[in-house]
């Protein structure tokens, strides 16, 4: 397997005008390998969206060592390694600078000097990809939520990144919207082994990750499979965390005497659990 | 104070060529105190529809009227703003709306706009300091130093410092993390519960709407087509279903687990701790 990103005890802190430096990211390690998905979840001010500005190089760390792509990040390579990556940010209406679908997904590869000829192919099929063929010369602010963060996952797609990284790109959207964005990504991910990390609120998001990274006080508290961390109901919740509907019934339900047998997160898993529960009574 | 609509149109740039119906017939009656959820899919007219519950928009056609004033497309705007003191809007993201230089000045620019006096305008605000759990010191802070949860609270405080008796909400929790949104929620629940407000939320969430008000309104195409209570509003998926909306997870859940038991369960569970009861009453039943 390649390594797509590493993290060795990495640290930052930032400097605050009223004194108290506030350790942000606190000697977190991890590794990303290639074609993962890794979801970052914790509360408002985990540290979680200050180690998406270290995966990007907009802050590098203070200490500890972080590698993208096997080059450990700095200001001379950071331009090449950021070319192989794509951001999606959270508000659909702030990362939109075409006149029209197809301009829009058409501007990194016009600032980055691809030929006419590739870059028309290159747009129908980054388009294609995240189901937006039929809207090349529809105006952007005239789609829903939804569909403006697939156009924007377009247009990184376009520069045909080594790495996706969302940053809480679903958390603006109506549940439709959000749907129609994880669809896309998950289905992405099948068809063409794009690595992805995203960072995320959305336990339906969380759930179809390969591995969950969680944050608490700039720190990793934890990492694993969705079911392994989802298992730690108690702790997740006393950091602030939501947890899957199934994972939150199956506890009501134990409180009220039902003896729910092992860890369900989904609810098709939970009712073939109750199924077995009635069967055997 | 009352809200009625009847036959409620309205039309965007009305005689232009732009010219958008954004409602249609809308009728619906929210009873003083009363808990209303406003669902409907993007673009159904639920953004339109609360702009008309403060007079910020004035209906082409048809009549709103709120406590003992009718507004109609002739309404004047001064009579407008006698309403304005008394309806109080969250819009979303209420934190793009802060601008003064500390807290306490924010909150206070509302009611003091209303010509209530400084020093009750700054009592108010530390009362409502406390009262949505910000740490006394932030009165001096700049709202902009604060984090995202906490500018909330700030904006909301704004707004409640003119002691409305009608508090629309307009996707008050969007972008918060979990534990904000339930705690926003819950402190909404407390004050309609506590001052007796009439309260309005305009929600995409079904688990919201299912959870916390006692009447849901829903809007497709600019028009009202279903009002009731949630147990009536989502006993009807397949009616939901043509107006792209869906059930509260409890209730999907509820219907999956009544189709392997063959039989349905007493009440329809509007929340995940009356679904553990029924699901456990049920299964509980059988052993005897």
């Amino acid at each position: 397997m390649k390594e797509i990103l590493s993290l060795d005890h990495v640290s930052y802190t930032y400097e605050s005008e009223e004194g108290e430096p506030r350790k942000a990211v606190d000697e977190v390690s991890f590794t990303v390998w290639e074609g993962e998905w890794i979801a970052i979840v914790g509360h408002n001010g985990s540290g979680k969206s200050t180690l998406a500005k270290l995966m990007i190089g907009l802050l590098f760390p203070e200490n500890g060592k972080l590698n993208v792509f096997l080059e450990e990040l700095n200001v001379d390579n950071l331009w090449d390694i950021r070319s192989r990556i794509g951001i999606v940010f959270q508000n659909p209406d702030n990362q939109f600078v075409g006149s029209t679908v197809q301009d829009d997904v058409a501007f990194a590869l016009e600032n980055n000097g691809v030929p006419y000829d590739q870059m028309v192919p290159r747009v129908h099929e980054s388009l294609a990809q995240v189901n937006m063929e039929g809207f090349l010369d529809h105006e952007p602010h005239h789609l829903s939520g939804g569909q403006k963060q697939r156009v924007a996952i377009a247009g990184a797609l376009a520069m045909r990144p080594k790495l996706l990284i969302l940053d809480e790109a679903t958390s603006m959207l109506d549940p439709q919207g959000r749907d129609e964005v994880i669809k896309v990504v998950d289905e992405l991910k099948r068809t063409t082994g794009l690595t992805v990390i995203s960072i995320t609120h959305d336990l339906e998001e969380v759930l179809l990750a390969d591995k969950v990274i969680v944050m608490n006080d700039g720190k990793m508290m934890m990492s694993g499979k969705p079911e392994a961390i989802f298992a730690h109901g108690d702790e997740l919740e006393a950091i602030g965390l939501d947890l899957p509907f199934a994972s939150r019934l199956s506890r009501f339900l134990r409180e009220e005497g039902i003896a729910i047998q092992g860890e369900h997160t989904t609810e098709e898993e939970l009712v073939n659990e109750l199924w077995t529960f009635h069967c055997n009574k | 104070m009352d809200i009625s609509l009847q036959q409620v149109g309205y039309s965007y740039a009305l005689g232009t060529p732009f010219e958008k119906r954004a409602l249609k017939e809308v009728n619906a009656s929210i009873k003083s105190g009363s808990y209303t959820a406003v669902i409907g899919h993007t673009g159904s007219g639920k953004s339109t529809l609360l702009l008309h519950l403060n007079g910020l928009l004035k209906p082409s056609e048809g009549t709103v009227r709120i406590g003992d004033v009718n507004i109609t497309a002739s309404t004047k705007a001064k009579e407008l703003k006698e309403i304005r003191k008394h309806v109080g809007i969250v819009f979303q993201f209420p934190e793009h709306q802060l601008f003064e230089e500390t807290v306490e000045k924010d909150i206070m620019f509302g009611p003091m706009n209303f010509g209530v006096p400084a020093e009750e305008a700054k009592r108010r605000a530390h009362e409502l300091i406390k009262l949505l759990g910000l740490p006394e010191d932030v009165a001096q802070k700049s709202p902009f130093d604060l984090s995202g949860g906490q500018m909330r609270r700030v904006a909301i405080a704004g707004v409640l410092a003119f002691k409305p008796s009608i508090l629309i909400l307009d996707e008050p929790t969007a972008g918060l993390d979990p534990r904000g949104r339930k705690e926003i929620m819950e402190l909404f629940n407390k004050l309609h519960e506590e001052e007796g407000l009439t309260t309005i939320l305009v929600t995409h969430s079904m688990e919201d709407a299912a959870r916390y008000a006692d009447q849901i309104l829903v809007m497709h195409e600019g028009r009202s087509v279903m009002a009731g209570t949630p147990a009536d509003v989502f006993s009807d998926a397949e009616r939901l279903k043509t107006f792209r909306l869906g059930l509260p997870r409890s209730v999907a859940f509820q219907r999956d687990f009544e189709k392997l038991i063959g039989q349905p369960l007493d009440k329809l569970a509007l929340t995940e701790e009356q679904l553990a009861f029924e699901i456990a009453a049920a299964l509980k039943d059988g052993e005897r």
